[in-house]
């Protein structure tokens, strides 16, 4: 999941450099520290017997398992279909969220009709599509793809919303009284001032996207990771097991890294002005 | 406020010293290099007096300000305050801050900012309403005791902040540049109220402020610091009546001039010329 | 957020065609009245009967469309009639099948949700207040929240079968982290003037802990007990669908490999009824916890 989420900007002084600066220890190095002392731990349990090998095989044997198959190609395969769901339903949610999000957004009339229909459906789970999903789909890619970008669609538009009544009235008054059109409107005004939250909204539907596509492989059976985990799991390998959540872990890290590189980059030119939107 | 200020066990003469500093040091070792923010102050505050303290910005004076409220421990030298060694924020000390935003409870209503700390001093619940609705009452927000900080404007606001230190009863009251975020109007107006506060309740009271005027409208004694690192450049007695008013006081002839008397000295601390004169 | 004066308004889409709050400094003393009222111009019963529109329109349209096209001849067998869902729906719900089905996976719910607000909030103001055990942790902690929660459900299987403890251990496993990081964060955010004003009047201990640690920090922790609110139910769900012998979850998943379907969508619905009941009680107690929080940002913003 993805840490803090707080859309809204904290009032008042979020940030104050130095204030807690003399605290600061070594921070790489305490980094790894820890990293070592979990592996360690994790290793000795099951080695001094503290927990039986069978239930938690030591770390050493989990990685190695994961280093052989890394090496095959259904490993590859079945990476390739996660991320190819993941990435086909959050762009798909994104294209559909930003949209309709901008257009209900400049219209506050027509989006008031829209507020108790979003309400109610928002916070339905989107696992609870699964049945449907299956009967429709079966174990098809579509499957993985409703629930993907149900959970995603949610998460972006709701961040637009907030991103388009964000939008500085004076700013908007100033272009007005230059002569801009709608949509140089939206270009200059209304784009950038939403533009922090929209990403906000996409490094959480990343996050989510993932989760619901591994679920839809787990549970409907599609092909991917989560179908190689339930197979492990019937065949009682567990050093699998704990390879593929390891393996899904390092997917995780390595898509909230891209993300926030990306919401960097995409921001570097008004992080100045608008940081706090990212608290 | 009903209440006069009792004399602790500690007094010792009419004007005894309350507030002592006595050869204090802070250097802050950041890596590599170390800075000395302040280099070796020495004064004292007898009590009951109100001494303001003002110095060129950047001269270390929050930093001192917090080593005398025991948030932070000095380098060198030691702060005393009625004979006790201050090492942690003592009991028997109140801070007003600036930042009266940032130093009232969000989440509290205004009445409750006040009673806080009188809680934690254990204080019978009776005798608590009794603090709050006096204190609330000298600042002049008794109707405001339900509404929460940010509901107020920021006058307002600091003089909760102001409240509460009163409530809390201390022998010692630090201002850190409290009113540098207000307006000059509600200014003049929480200039006075602390002096008036300060003559009812006999509280010794340290001022820290970087603006000269009010300075010398405000205390007995001005103490000009010099600039980082930071030592005492002057001490001044202001030798006007002890009636203030912001009209008739700031055109007094004498006023123009210790106002003058200050400016020059601060010039001359920017320089980092004059060795300390007091 | 600038921190300006408070007294002063600056015209917000909510409030500019209501007379603001009067800029003149010496106005500055006069209590500036923050009852927001939000859109004056809907009140009348004019008002009341758009508002009514704006809430019920777009659904009453969707149902009736929905309901317009399974109504036809040959309409698809996997979309029954709302008529035919809802009397599916009370007949399975409102019998002794909601105590032995529903509230058995409400209750784990709430086990893992406690569980999980307790050891993350915990966890977190540890965390928070320490920066070296935070620099020392935070590595592992990055990697062991990008876990999706749902692979630990064939793993706790293995471990512990399928009964309510694996349940309510990938529960827990998965909501934990976006507590704690919130929790971690909020914490870490805490006023340093507030800190400071806090030692000087003597308040330590628990004290300090409960009055300005926790309340600091009280606006992330919520959001990311939302956060885990809404994984909790889908964790809730998924751990019943994969494998179990009981719970909404299994129930769902049993009456499509029946083929029935009213009954599936039927718990289909409910799965959303509950989703939106959790988080409008959530709101509720959100709006009560965070009173403060919204009254302080709208002052800021000047509305």
């Amino acid at each position: 999941m993805s840490t803090a989420t707080t859309t809204a900007p904290t009032p008042g002084g979020t940030r104050r450099p130095g204030a807690r600066a003399r605290t600061a220890p070594n921070r790489p190095l305490l980094g790894l520290l820890g990293i070592a002392a979990f592996l360690l731990l994790w290793e000795a349990t099951p080695r001094l017997g503290v927990v039986p090998e069978r239930y938690f095989p030591p770390v050493s044997e989990v990685l190695l398992t994961l280093a052989q198959r890394a090496l095959t190609a259904p490993f590859w395969e079945a990476v390739g279909h996660t991320l190819y769901g993941w990435a086909l339903g959050l762009a798909i949610a994104f294209v559909a969220a930003v949209l309709l999000g901008f257009a209900l957004g400049a219209a506050p009339r027509v989006r008031a009709f829209t507020t108790s229909t979003v309400d109610f459906l928002r916070p339905i789970p989107s696992v609870a599509l699964i049945p449907l999903a299956v009967l429709m789909y079966g174990t098809d890619i579509r499957s993985t793809l409703l629930l993907v970008i149900y959970a995603c669609f949610w998460l972006i538009y709701i961040q637009v919303l907030y991103g388009v009544a964000d939008v500085d009235p004076v700013a908007e008054q100033t272009a007005r009284s230059y002569g801009l059109g709608r949509l140089a409107r939206i270009r200059y005004v209304v784009w950038p001032t939403t533009l922090p939250y929209l990403m906000t909204g996409l490094r959480l539907a990343a996050a989510v996207g993932l989760i619901l596509s591994i679920t839809a492989q787990l549970i409907i059976g599609s092909p991917g990771i989560g179908q190689q985990i339930t197979t492990a799991q019937q065949g009682n390998a567990i050093a699998l097991v704990y390879a593929w959540i390891i393996a899904t872990g390092i997917l995780g890290v390595v898509i909230n890294i891209g993300v926030r590189a990306l919401e960097r980059r995409v921001l570097r030119w008004h992080t100045s002005v608008r940081g706090e939107a990212d608290t | 406020m009903t209440t006069t200020h009792e004399h602790t066990p500690h007094h010792l003469g009419e004007r005894s010293a309350m507030l002592k500093v006595t050869g204090l040091q802070k250097i802050y070792n950041g890596g590599a290099t170390a800075v000395e923010a302040v280099r070796d102050l020495t004064f004292e505050l007898a009590e009951g007096e109100l001494v303001c303290l003002v110095g060129p910005s950047g001269c270390g004076k929050t930093t001192l300000l917090k080593c005398i409220a025991g948030l932070m421990a000095p380098t060198d030298g030691t702060v005393e305050l009625a004979g006790q060694p201050v090492l942690s924020p003592p009991p028997g000390m109140a801070v007003v801050f600036q930042e009266y935003g940032r130093s009232l409870f969000a989440w509290m209503s205004v009445s409750d900012n006040v009673e806080l700390p009188l809680k934690e001093k254990k204080l019978p619940k009776a005798r608590r309403a009794e603090l709050v609705a006096e204190s609330l009452a000298a600042v002049g927000l008794t109707e405001f005791a339900d509404a929460y900080p940010w509901q107020l404007s920021g006058g307002m606001q600091q003089r909760v902040a102001i409240a509460r230190a009163v409530a809390y009863e201390p022998q010692v009251l630090l201002m850190d540049e409290p009113f540098a975020a207000v307006d000059a109007q509600t200014r003049a107006d929480l200039e006075d109220l602390v002096r008036e506060l300060w003559k009812r309740l006999g509280v010794t009271v340290l001022f820290v402020t970087h603006d000269i005027d009010e300075a010398v409208y405000l205390g007995e004694r001005v103490l000009v610091l010099s600039n980082s690192p930071t030592v005492v450049q002057d001490d001044i007695t202001v030798d006007l009546p002890a009636e203030r008013d912001q009209l008739t006081t700031r055109q007094d002839e004498r006023f123009t001039q210790l106002r003058a008397h200050v400016y020059a000295q601060i010039q001359q601390a920017k320089k980092g010329t004059t060795a300390p004169a007091a | 957020m600038s921190r300006t004066t408070l007294g002063q308004a600056q015209p917000t889409p909510e409030n500019t065609h209501t007379p603001s709050p009067k800029a003149d400094p010496t106005e500055q003393e006069s209590p500036v009245a923050r009852t927001r009222r939000r859109r004056p111009g809907n009140r009348g019963p004019a008002g009341a009967a758009l508002r009514t529109a704006h809430v019920l329109l777009l659904p009453a349209v969707l149902i009736g469309v929905y309901w317009a096209f399974t109504a036809q001849p040959g309409a698809g067998f996997y979309t029954p009639t709302p008529a035919a869902i809802g009397t599916a729906f009370v007949e399975l719900w409102f019998s002794d099948r909601f105590f032995v089905d529903v509230l058995p996976s409400l209750g784990r719910l709430a086990v893992g949700f406690a569980l999980a607000a307790l050891i993350g909030v915990g966890l977190g103001v540890l965390l928070g207040l320490d920066a070296r055990v935070r620099a020392t942790i935070e590595p592992v902690l990055e990697f062991l929240r990008a876990i999706p929660p749902p692979v630990l459900v064939p793993l706790m299987i293995m471990l512990a079968g399928i009964d309510d403890t694996m349940k309510i251990t990938v529960i827990v496993f998965g909501c934990v982290w976006p507590i704690l990081l919130n929790t971690v964060e909020g914490v870490r955010a805490v006023d340093p003037v507030l800190s400071d004003t806090a030692r000087c009047y003597g308040i330590t201990g628990t004290t300090r802990l409960r009055v300005l640690i926790l309340r600091s920090a009280s606006p992330q922790i919520m959001a990311g007990l939302r956060l885990a609110l809404a994984l909790a139910i889908i964790l809730m769900v998924i751990s019943e669908m994969f494998a179990s012998s009981s719970g909404l979850g299994f129930a769902i998943v049993q009456f499509q490999r029946t083929f029935a379907i009213p009954e599936m969508w039927a718990g289909m619905v409910l799965l959303g009824i509950i989703g939106f009941v959790l988080s409008s009680l959530f709101e509720l107690v959100e709006g009560r916890v965070l009173g403060w929080y919204r009254g302080l940002r709208a002052a800021h913003r000047g509305e």
